[in-house]
């Protein structure tokens, strides 16, 4: 089974390097781009039966820094 | 007094950390990551670098090490730490120290000497200076943009834990803080380098109060 974690940095903490490449868009001539937020997909390959839980757990102890960061488990 | 400098795959001011803390008085041991058990010592130091590359987040894999194991240990048991760019990476990613420390503002590396605030000299690593007093110290990181919640930079702030900010803005961190101070005082984690400041011909002998009165306070405690 696998999992795809999505780490983002929290709504409310400033994400400077979104702000460069929202900013990188406007001068290519994009209009309109209001936000960028830039955050990582990590994808694990787990043993059947590993549980949200768990996942979970490795978010909270390495994968995120849940001081800055949110994340999201999806399990497929 | 005695103290252990961590060392991790990508630490490269271990040395000079090991220097400082000698030229200072420090009885020195350099300890490898993998060590679960840290000697029994007064300071443990977490030394600048890229520790595992910076992968993940910058200090997340070396926080996870068998070596900080201990030093999470000796600093529950009342030890003195102090941890500077990616040490204070480390120690924030260990949760000794709130905050976590961000990509700067500009995007871009900073290698400088930038003027830094003494903004309390409650602490065994700052009673060398006197409070306002204006230091020169050098910086050198990417990720140095200091970052807490309101609530946590209320308590900093009322507590007297902020040690150093910058004279300017150096990386857009909060309320341009450089250095914290853990709640018991004993843990200091700063962007800036001391290390780098302790010889003339460093180009600035600054960072050097802050060793000798690290040694002065745990001699007399």
């Amino acid at each position: 089974m696998k999992a795809r974690v999505h780490v983002m940095l929290k709504n409310g903490v400033l994400d400077p390097q979104g702000e460069a490449v929202r900013h990188a868009l406007g001068a290519l001539g994009f209009a309109g781009v209001e936000g960028v937020r830039q955050g990582k997909v990590i994808e694990l390959d787990l043993a059947d039966g590993t549980t949200e839980a768990t996942v979970k757990e490795m978010c909270e102890k390495l994968l995120a820094n849940t001081v800055i960061e949110s994340y999201t488990v999806e399990l497929s | 007094m005695k103290a252990a400098v961590l060392q991790f795959p990508g630490s490269n001011c271990d040395r000079d950390m090991a220097v400082a803390l000698e030229k200072s008085g420090f009885d020195v041991s350099v300890v490898w990551h993998k060590d679960a058990s840290l000697p029994k010592v007064d300071l443990v130091a977490v030394p600048g670098g890229f520790s595992f590359g910076d992968y993940l987040r910058c200090g997340a894999i070396a926080a996870q090490s068998p070596v900080c194991q201990g030093l999470v240990d000796h600093v529950h048991a009342g030890g003195y730490a102090l941890g500077v760019c990616n040490g204070f990476q480390v120690l924030t990613e260990t949760r000794l120290l709130p905050g976590a420390l961000m990509r700067n503002a500009g995007l871009k590396f900073v290698c400088r000497t930038v003027g830094l605030t003494v903004e309390t000299t409650d602490s065994a690593f700052t009673s060398g200076y006197t409070k306002g007093q204006i230091v020169n110290i050098p910086v050198a990181h990417h990720d140095g943009n200091y970052y807490c919640d309101d609530e946590t930079l209320a308590a900093l702030r009322d507590q007297d834990r902020i040690a150093f900010t910058y004279t300017e803005n150096v990386n857009g961190a909060r309320e341009n803080i450089a250095g914290v101070l853990s709640e018991n005082r004993r843990v200091l984690g700063m962007m800036p380098h001391p290390e780098r400041a302790i010889d003339a011909n460093h180009g600035g002998t600054d960072g050097q109060a802050l060793f000798r009165s690290m040694l002065d306070q745990l001699v007399s405690a």
